[in-house]
């Protein structure tokens, strides 16, 4: 559906995009991840054509984004980060206002309305100003605005910033149907939590380059460890020898953070058995035990040294 | 395109007409302010309420010629003469409740009486007057020489005075005297005796002539109707503000990432910028026509000359305004920083248009120098059009120079306008 190739964006001295490729399939959602300032807005402003790449290209169905005025155009919607909305108007007139700019009117403008504004659920504030709604609603108009015209393709730049967690999920199950519906979808955040729940398949960037590209599956490959338990200790301020845990065959990391002993290990049911034996023998009583899976935030971290929010 | 631009035009318009600042502003303002400039400086001829001049007369004197004169001034209707003292008046005119002050010296009847005839020195009356008055202080003191001249002259031939001061001034005539004077005295004196020593010339010397003046407007008995050049005037500068909050909401809707929403539809970023230039234009002549509208059936401003060029110099002054309003878009950089700027650049376009005060009262160079401002010309056009009731053809030079302007401004704004904030 989408192809990106070697695109590279500067502003004066400073890159804001460097050699990004990657690929989209029709129907798939593909989470763009990195901190803010990674180049993320800028290749989805690159791929909706507002702004030209020093080098590289943007296909669509192999077809390469033409002039300001280019057909294509007409399959991609734009959720931008800002919401463009015009707060003096009711929800209908932006409605009407957005359609008609793709050449809606009439009763195709009426019935496309009618159903974006279902699957946001604000029908019934249809005539009320946008100025009278709370920042969830806003969003959930922004992004019944690009579905007027029915894209293939949507664009989703950060569209959950400054919104409460009821909205956030409101927008999500939003999501969720237009992929059952087939939409093929790049979703840009700096939220690893709404990327695992969105997408099939992830792109990492960092600085304007693109560090990992991959499904979750294949990401949380790339780490060390599998699994973590982390293990409240007895006396967690006497000595503890790492050195000899990390010489167990089955553990693949260990270390001490924030008063708990977290252990790597890669087969959760055959391996926990033998570090808590080891434990054991060692008289080292433990209080409490829990599991976790890695998350994004921990594959980010592996990938660049550094934490996505102090990034 | 028809149905994006038609959005797109439609869209600006609402937003304007839901802004009710911008309909204060744009509507109710002008006619405001042109009502009150019409009816304070319209020189209305049907108003008939223009205040006589508070005039203050001070008559040291108190002789037969200083009464006489006092009565005189006291009949012009332009004038409300009263009597004061030197003090008085002079405070009066420093604090502004009277515009002069005549003081009238002692023994001002017997001096001028001498000086009429004779070479003795002049009596000097004195004329106390507002600086900010000038032309009231000229008015008055031409009236009082006309009144000085009257009584005075009808004084000398036949009044008491008069005759007293003749035969004074014949007894006091030595033998180095001209003759010619000699001659005059006695001719005089012969007249007084003539009329039989009471008899007084009915009218003294006076301008051998009078004046009609006639206002030169559209047609012969339509008078000057003030309020023509004050709702042109006004509409002008209201309207200009209306293409400053153009650009500033342009600028606006940039940092609000608004026009990137608008690109991401396919469509031109000509078609973008043209739309909104033409809902402003749009909304420019709305405001023209409403406020001349207003003006026509309140105060009678008539289009006496062509209602074409009318509309013609409206449209091109409201596209003038409409490239005004891109321009600024396209040289600001954030609308916090431009407005001020923006604001400032409007009151030196309406000043120097002639939009406050008629362009023919500025130094001849400063005449010159508007000739290059576009509002100059959106001025002279209305006026041309309404009360001086010219015709097509005294448009088409006004309309030709703001097409030109709006030309400019439309293509520097183009080159200039970046799509996306700074930064």
């Amino acid at each position: 559906m989408l192809e990106i190739l070697n695109l590279r964006k500067t502003y004066g001295a400073t890159v804001a995009v460097d050699g990004v490729s990657f690929r989209i399939e029709k129907g798939e959602t593909l989470g763009l991840l990195g901190p803010n300032g990674a180049g993320k807005t800028t290749t989805v402003s690159i791929i909706s054509g507002l702004t030209t790449a020093d080098s590289g290209e943007v296909l669509i169905e192999g077809r390469a984004l033409g002039s300001d005025t280019d057909p294509v155009k007409r399959r991609i919607g734009l959720v931008p980060q800002d919401l463009a909305l015009y707060d003096e108007l009711s929800a209908e007139a932006n409605l009407e206002f957005f359609g008609a700019l793709y050449e809606l009117s009439g009763a195709s403008l009426a019935k496309a309305a009618g159903a974006a504004l279902e699957l946001v659920g604000l029908t019934d504030k249809v005539r009320e100003k946008v100025k009278n709604f709370s920042g969830g609603m806003k969003r959930r108009l922004n992004l019944a605005v690009a579905l007027l015209h029915d894209p293939d393709l949507l664009l989703l730049d950060e569209p959950t910033v400054g919104v409460d967690p009821q909205s956030r999920n409101a927008i999500f199950e939003n999501l969720e149907t237009l992929k059952q519906r087939g939409k093929t979808l790049l979703y840009t955040t700096h939220y690893m939590e709404e990327a695992e729940r969105l997408c099939d398949r992830l792109v990492v960037m960092d600085h304007g380059r693109v560090i990992a590209n991959d499904t979750l599956h294949g990401l949380y490959k790339m780490l060390p460890a599998s699994n973590i338990l982390s293990v409240e200790l007895e006396n967690a301020g006497e000595h503890f020898p790492l050195d000899d845990l990390r010489s167990l065959a089955e553990v693949q990391s260990a270390e001490i953070a924030n008063g708990a002993l977290r252990i790597g290990v890669g087969n959760l049911a055959a391996d926990t058995p033998r570090v808590l034996e080891w434990l054991n023998v060692r008289g080292r009583n433990f209080t409490h035990l829990v599991t976790e899976r890695p998350d994004l935030e921990t594959v980010f971290l592996n990938l660049t040294g550094r934490k996505l929010r102090d990034s | 395109m028809i149905t994006p631009l038609r959005a797109l035009v439609r869209k600006d318009i609402r937003l304007f007409f839901t802004d009710r600042r911008a309909v204060i502003m744009g509507f109710i303002a002008p006619i405001a302010i042109a009502s009150f400039f019409g009816f304070i400086f319209g020189n209305n001829s049907d108003s008939g309420s223009n205040s006589p001049l508070a005039v203050l007369y001070v008559d040291q004197d108190a002789g037969t010629i200083s009464n006489a004169i006092l009565a005189d001034l006291q009949k012009q209707k332009p004038l409300s003469v009263k009597v004061s003292t030197v003090d008085a008046a002079r405070e009066a005119v420093r604090k502004g409740s009277a515009t002069v002050a005549i003081v009238v010296p002692k023994n001002f009847g017997t001096e001028a009486g001498r000086a009429f005839f004779g070479p003795e020195k002049k009596p000097e009356i004195e004329v106390l007057y507002d600086p900010s008055h000038t032309a009231e202080q000229s008015m008055v003191q031409g009236m009082l020489s006309g009144s000085v001249m009257e009584v005075v002259s009808r004084e000398m031939f036949g009044g008491q005075t008069g005759q007293t001061l003749v035969k004074q001034s014949l007894d006091e005539l030595d033998g180095n005297s001209s003759a010619t004077l000699r001659n005059l005295l006695e001719s005089v004196k012969q007249w007084n005796d003539s009329q039989g020593g009471g008899s007084v010339l009915r009218r003294g010397i006076t301008m051998p002539y009078t004046v009609n003046p006639e206002a030169v407007t559209a047609r012969t008995g339509t008078p000057y109707n003030g309020y023509a050049h004050s709702f042109a005037g006004m509409s002008v500068q209201f309207i200009l503000f209306m293409g400053v909050e153009v650009g500033i909401g342009m600028l606006l809707q940039r940092e609000r990432g608004l026009w990137k929403r608008l690109r991401a539809a396919p469509l031109s970023r000509s078609l973008l910028l043209g739309s909104r230039a033409l809902s402003a234009a749009i909304t420019s002549m709305m405001i023209l026509l409403v406020v001349f509208g207003f003006a026509r059936v309140v105060f009678h401003v008539r289009i006496e000359g062509s209602v074409a060029g009318f509309l013609g110099i409206c449209v091109a002054f409201s596209l003038m305004t409409a490239s005004f309003g891109l321009l600024i878009a396209g040289l600001g950089k954030t609308a916090e920083a431009t407005r001020g700027l923006a604001i400032l650049a409007t009151l030196m376009l309406v000043m120097l248009g002639g939009a406050w005060v008629p362009a023919f009262l500025f130094p001849k160079w400063l005449q010159t120098l508007t000739m290059f401002i576009p509002t100059r010309w959106a001025m002279d056009g209305l006026d041309a059009m309404t009360w001086r009731g010219l015709g097509l053809s005294a448009a088409l030079q006004p309309i030709g120079l703001l097409l030109l302007s709006s030309a400019i401004f439309t293509g520097l704004a183009i080159s200039r306008f970046r799509w996306e904030p700074e930064g």
